[in-house]
């Protein structure tokens, strides 16, 4: 398949919308009608075909657009990309990793040639052609890591693992759900996590953080999350909270279908190989309210999670004030009748609304 | 459960080799070299992995982990060295009598449980005999890095001291060997004494060279991050077990090389799993009643659960009868 690549903003006049074949393919969070914190971890390896799940690092129509929306926030706040010292190892397994993940998955948009160290990486649809030595950083423009994430869907920790524990030591991060690389760099698995409510007390992290120890090369796992966004806006970070914060309150009964996003990351963990480092992408993918309901399952699901979601839950990720009205819009898709289990929207065997 | 759940394998993923070449180094040890049957590249590893060789011995499978000793760079070939246990489970005389050159294998991807801290500004390495394979990866590595490293190793004989001349050769201002049988040993005092601040130090031996470097070190202060040691976690298989599940009414027996979950899987029993590996909770099974001894290897439950549940993706049993709710 070759992809339509979109030509849209996430800022000013938020030109982003998702395809019909985006919609269908949306990574949906609930696989039932209510939602709490769980060790919600499987394997990384493969998924439904045309899924997100498939590839390693799933390439959709939002690339391009993407990759300049990155671009414009590293030139305004360089310090979304760290990277501390004895971090450049693991910017290369990086590197290494994604060129050949995405040069085997998608052969008709990348390819790399390796000749000993002597490295060809071709990004067809960024129009890049470079060559460069591996393992030699004054051969490419960048640091590795910033290199290849200019260049690649989803924030990016890279996370240092020692004394039985993971430590934020490099990142590329400009398309986060409120929180900030420059605050968490240096941090460990439990000090990052601190702001989160009732996972700790569920024993949650403490589990997590031993698969994650014991996450092995060649078998990556990932995971599910999601908070809401009004306006697709990618970079949705506590640098710049003083300009989106604002447009929470502009969401109108007229406008919340348009402007209300649910907004999903699929978060995945690898080893690599070198370094022995943990890379953790962050993939954000945005959808409209409006576009949800288009499946009568998913409408009646989200209607059900948000109306039953805990209190700490919907003030930690910052929509307590805006629930009411979401759940005004949401409540004309629930008709009450019963969803089948799973993720996907079931479209053809699900009952139309009926309402 | 989560998005799309995939029944792989637990644990490490497999990679199909042919053996490409086999050298005796002397009595005791043999190199092995392995390329990829699919013509591929191997995966690149870091310095103090090992992988799992699956031997095919007549009607059983054993699984030996044997640390990666081939430069990390070099991703057409890896390399294990093996010493020759004649006491030991049977693993390294199969490799040492029947594996030849061109004969297919089973080996897991890498997995490093003995990595280099990459901050360290000096890495000083202790080696006792067969303990040398890690290391000869991490040099390769931190010579390529231009980081600073020395390595004293201890051996048996002068015609026991596997890799000692090519390590000499190469090496000479940062190699020192020590010969038991002409009663030299490791000044580790004074060793650990001279060293600068932010040295690490590794090692890899016998079980009672471990032990002494880490008192040693103790006592002279170090803190413990900065002492690392090769500890191989068991393989994960075990005994044999058999399991009555009632509530599809069947009796299984679970393999020595599979997981009670796969065992159920094989036997066609729907059985949840998310993680598979021991973390999520989606697989926790209700125990009906057992006569034997539980080996947990999750970290899902909690002790005071032990007795009346089990998670079947990474956990065993040994003992006369058990029946779970499945
Ligand atoms: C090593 C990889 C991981 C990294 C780098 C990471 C990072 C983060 C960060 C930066 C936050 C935001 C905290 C804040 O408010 O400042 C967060 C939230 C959270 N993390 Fe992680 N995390 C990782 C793995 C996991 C895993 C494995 C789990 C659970 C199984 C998990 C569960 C959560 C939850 C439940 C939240 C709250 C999210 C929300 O409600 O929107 N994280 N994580
Ligand atoms: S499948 Fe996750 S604990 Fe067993």
């Amino acid at each position: 398949m070759t992809i339509q690549f979109n030509k849209e903003t996430f800022r000013d006049d938020y030109s982003f919308k998702n395809s019909d074949w985006a919609i269908q393919r949306f990574p949906f969070p609930f696989h039932e009608d209510s939602y709490m914190y769980s060790v919600n971890m499987e394997q990384h390896r493969g998924g439904p075909a045309g899924s997100v799940y498939e590839k390693r690092f799933d390439v959709d129509e939002h690339y391009i657009s993407e990759m300049e929306d990155r671009a414009m926030v590293l030139a305004d706040d360089p310090l979304r990309c760290q990277s501390l010292p004895h971090m450049t190892l693991a910017g290369w397994d990086l590197l290494e990793l994604i060129m050949v993940s995405k040069s085997e998955d998608y052969p008709d948009l990348f390819e790399l040639h390796r000749e000993g160290d002597i490295w060809r990486w071709i990004n067809k649809p960024m129009g890049i052609d470079d060559t460069f030595t591996f393992l030699d950083e004054t051969t490419l423009p960048y640091g590795p890591m910033e290199y290849i994430t200019r260049q690649t869907q989803g924030d990016f920790c890279v996370l240092d693992q020692r004394d039985d524990n993971l430590w934020m030591d490099a990142g590329m991060v400009t398309t986060q759900a409120d929180w900030s690389l420059d605050f968490d760099i240096g941090m460990n698995f439990f000090e990052w996590h601190a702001p989160v409510p009732l996972a700790h007390e569920k024993g949650i992290f403490k589990r997590a953080l031993k698969f994650l120890l014991n996450i092995q090369q060649g078998a990556p796992a990932r995971r599910l999350n999601w908070t809401m966004t009004v306006n697709p806006l990618l970079d949705t970070s506590p640098e710049n909270y003083h300009k989106w914060g604002i447009q929470k309150t502009t969401l109108t009964p007229e406008n919340i279908g348009a402007k209300q996003h649910l907004r999903v990351e699929l978060q995945s963990f690898f080893r690599l190989p070198r370094s022995n480092a943990l890379v953790f992408p962050i993939r954000c993918y945005l959808i409209a309210f409006q576009d949800i309901v288009k499946s009568p399952k998913w409408g009646r699901r989200l209607h059900r999670v948000i109306r039953d979601l805990p209190e700490e839950l919907a003030t930690y990720k910052g929509f307590i004030d805006n629930r009411p009205m979401m759940l005004d819009f949401l409540s004309k898709y629930d008709d009450g009748l019963p969803t089948s289990p799973g993720v996907f929207p079931d479209n053809e065997t699900e009952p139309a609304l009926q309402k | 459960m989560s998005a799309a759940p995939q029944r792989a394998k637990a644990g490490a993923e497999k990679i199909e080799v042919i053996v490409s070449a086999v050298l005796p180094l002397n009595d005791l040890v043999t190199r092995f070299e392995f390329k990829r049957k699919d013509g591929n590249r191997f995966p690149t590893f870091s310095a103090g992995a090992h992988t799992v060789v699956h031997m095919r011995d007549g009607d059983r499978q054993r699984l030996n982990p044997y640390s990666l000793m081939s430069d990390p760079a070099d991703t057409e070939t890896y390399a294990i060295s093996v010493r020759r246990d004649d006491e030991g489970r049977g693993g390294s005389l199969f490799m040492h009598n029947n594996v030849k050159v061109g004969d297919a294998m089973e080996i897991t991807y890498p997995v490093n449980l003995f990595s280099l801290d990459l901050r360290a500004k000096k890495h000083v390495f202790l080696a006792g005999g067969i303990g040398i394979t890690p290391f000869m990866a991490m040099i390769a590595q931190l010579e390529r890095s231009s980081d600073s490293w020395e390595l004293h190793y201890s051996v048996r004989t002068e015609a026991l001291g596997t890799y000692v001349d090519q390590l000499v050769s190469k090496y000479p201002n940062k190699v020192r060997i020590y010969y038991d049988d002409q009663s030299q040993s490791i000044n580790l005092e004074n060793l650990l004494d001279g060293q600068p601040l932010g040295t690490n130090v590794y090692v890899c031996g016998p079980k009672g060279m471990i032990d002494w470097v880490h008192k040693t070190a103790a006592a002279a202060g170090w803190p413990d991050a900065n002492v690392h040691s090769e500890e191989f976690t068991a393989p994960q298989p075990g005994k044999e077990f058999q399991v009555r599940l009632c509530r599809s009414e069947k009796t299984i027996t679970v393999g020595e090389n599979e997981s009670l979950l796969e065992a159920m899987e094989r036997e066609g029993v729907d059985a949840p799993f998310l993680c598979r590996g021991g973390a999520c909770g989606q697989c926790e099974t209700n125990v009906v009643s057992s006569d034997g001894e539980f080996i947990h290897r999750d970290h899902w439950l909690e002790p005071d659960e032990h007795g009346n549940k089990i998670m079947p993706c990474v956990s065993r049993f040994i003992g006369k009868s058990l029946e779970i709710d499945r």
